[in-house]
């Protein structure tokens, strides 16, 4: 991949949420004292009447969304992904999700993204936690593209939707005429030998990861999953089932995320070797993204090596 | 307010603790405390200031009633029904497998409740949203929201206090059912929330104090309750007696989720059936 454009989901997402608020009436959106990181910004300054600053109170800024969703409305709530997810975390349970509330959660700054501020502020195990809840659906886009595709398409949904966003610059994969559904997986890249399952903004990384093994002489298929929730199994196993051998590659830790939801999948159905790729189970630290990315286990190549030893376990 | 239709909701009151004694008794599990401490606002909200349509309960224009002490679920029910959202004998469902009277209310499971509670300190910020969207889209549609006192414990609480000054939120009445008891002991016990007026005028919150079961105060401060909220929220701090109605569960901290012995369950029954219409 040469000549990588890169663009922040944050900057794409508080763009298009300006475009939602002009063609959806009924769209609220809701802040805690961090709309200049999660870039809603843009969205109090066209909308002011249906801004909402919570100051930093999560909680009651969660459950106020519901408040407003049994309402007619459709709040997205703002901040990031481990105060959405973990402070907030009984009112997204009890009065969003459980209910049935049209909430959007927009969970920001997801995986390493806010690497300088180290692991207090990190998200590495968000998708473990909203995962586990029954009816929430939960959407982690590849790039700037599909976050913008994808927007309209949570809105119109009726029902609770926890997304995770990235903070910083990351490859833009899809073309304008990407189409975002909700739980449908894409493959970029078809080939035999092993399929590379990729969640969120690690698509870049397993982009080059799919080209190195190609020169190497290994075809892999290349799949992003970008709805966790409910989860492509019919794509899962299909590429099982061609490919032999599947490896998942998460900004995340390796417990109960995507590399989990694909054991499960197979185990239950189809039993095929699958090897992880993401954070060992210990918190990050402080530094630069992209180097942090390479030390706690998302070097592209970690995702290399973790594909020919699940090339090497095919039967 | 004629005296007549005070002995009539006094006598609906009633008859609301009744069927909360019974449905769980019959549940054998359920909050009775907390249920009888808040029958009488119940009742002169539902049967007397709410604007609400039974037979239409989604009716846009309808009030709302949060219970944010979600485990008063009886006491909801059995006014509910007794409201005609659905029959009363559905009350002898409580906390079955396949009933709509689930151990705490579920908005997508009663008809007429209003928003799904149980976990405490929820509530009051649910309350908040529907008027923040009320009024955003030129709603006036009231909300009420009855909170425990030991649920004020809850930071969240605070947390919607403060964020309804903020955006000086009309139409939203906060009612303190202050019964003094919560489930280890009494509030002085457990975690003291007094001064409870100056903290919610701390708030910036307009403070009304009520007896909770005397509808001859709870009814004026409800009407006062609602005209002041024109101008931003107001709490109703309403003194009442946990296990309001039968003399040996009041003001016990035992009772807030006992179920009571057949002997026990025929003396309240008959303590009710001789307050029914004499109070």
């Amino acid at each position: 991949m040469s000549e990588k454009k890169l663009v922040a989901q944050r900057d794409a997402y508080g763009l298009a949420l300006v475009e939602l608020g002009k063609v959806n009436p009924n769209v609220a959106v809701l802040d805690a004292d961090v709309s200049k990181s999660t870039k809603t910004v843009h969205f109090a300054q066209e909308f002011p009447k249906r801004f909402f600053n919570f100051g930093i109170a999560e909680q009651n800024m969660m459950a106020a969304a519901a408040g407003m969703a049994k309402s007619g409305m459709i709040p997205f709530v703002n901040t990031f992904s481990f105060l959405a997810t973990y402070r907030a975390a009984d009112q997204l349970r009890s009065s969003v999700v459980y209910p049935k509330a049209n909430v959007k959660i927009a969970a920001t700054y997801g995986g390493l993204s806010d690497s300088f501020d180290g692991p207090t502020h990190q998200s590495i195990a968000d998708l473990s936690m909203v995962r586990a809840l029954p009816g929430l659906t939960v959407v982690v886009p590849a790039d700037a593209v599909e976050v913008e595709k994808a927007l309209p398409v949570l809105a119109n949904y009726n029902g609770p939707v926890w997304f995770r966003l990235s903070r910083n610059p990351s490859p833009v994969i899809y073309g304008d005429d990407y189409e975002f559904t909700i739980g449908k997986a894409s493959i970029l890249q078809e080939g035999p030998d092993l399929t590379l399952i990729s969640i969120g903004t690690m698509l870049g990384r397993v982009m080059e990861a799919a080209e190195l093994l190609r020169k190497e002489g290994l075809k892999p298929t290349v799949m992003s999953i970008s709805t966790l929730k409910p989860l492509d199994q019919e794509s899962i196993l299909a590429a099982a089932r061609k490919t032999g051998a599947l490896v998942t590659v998460e900004e995340h830790t390796i417990l109960g995320g995507l590399g989990a939801a694909v054991c499960e999948t197979v185990a239950d159905q189809y039993p095929t070797p699958v090897k992880r790729v993401g954070i060992p189970d210990t918190f990050a630290d402080t530094g630069p993204y992209e180097e942090l990315l390479d030390r706690y286990g998302l070097s592209v190549q970690d995702i290399v090596k973790a594909a020919k030893e699940a090339h090497a376990l095919k039967k | 307010m004629d005296n007549k239709r005070v002995t009539e909701l006094e006598r609906i009151a009633n008859d609301i603790r009744t069927e909360v004694v019974k449905s769980i008794y019959r549940a054998r599990s359920g909050h009775l405390g907390g249920s009888l401490s808040a029958t009488d606002l119940l009742t002169a909200l539902y049967f007397e200031k709410m604007r609400l349509k039974p037979e239409e309960p989604d009716w846009q224009g309808r009030d709302r009633f949060i219970l944010s002490k979600g485990h008063a679920g009886p006491a909801l029910y059995a006014t509910l029904a007794m409201r005609g959202y659905f029959p009363v004998k559905e009350l002898e469902t409580l906390r079955k497998i396949g009933s709509k009277l689930s151990g705490h209310p579920a908005c997508f499971k009663t008809p007429g409740v209003e928003m799904t509670s149980g976990s405490l300190g929820h509530g009051l910020s649910v309350g908040l949203g529907m008027r923040l969207a009320g009024r955003a889209k030129g709603e006036d549609y009231r909300v009420f929201v009855l909170l425990g006192d030991g649920e004020i414990q809850e930071g969240q609480v605070w947390e919607a206090a403060m964020a309804a000054a903020q955006f000086k939120i009309n139409n939203l009445i906060a009612i303190v059912d202050y019964n003094r008891v919560q489930l280890d002991g009494t509030v002085d016990e457990i975690m003291e929330v007094e001064p409870l007026a100056d903290k919610w005028r701390a708030f910036n919150w307009e403070v009304l104090q009520a007896d909770g079961h005397n509808l001859n105060e709870i009814l004026p401060a409800l009407d006062q309750a609602i005209e002041r909220s024109q101008q931003g929220p107001v709490v109703i701090i309403a003194r009442t007696v946990k296990g309001k109605g039968v003399s040996f569960m009041e003001g016990k901290a035992d009772w807030h989720g006992k179920v009571p012995t057949e002997e026990e369950f025929r003396q309240a029954l008959a303590e009710l059936d001789r307050q029914d219409g004499v109070s």
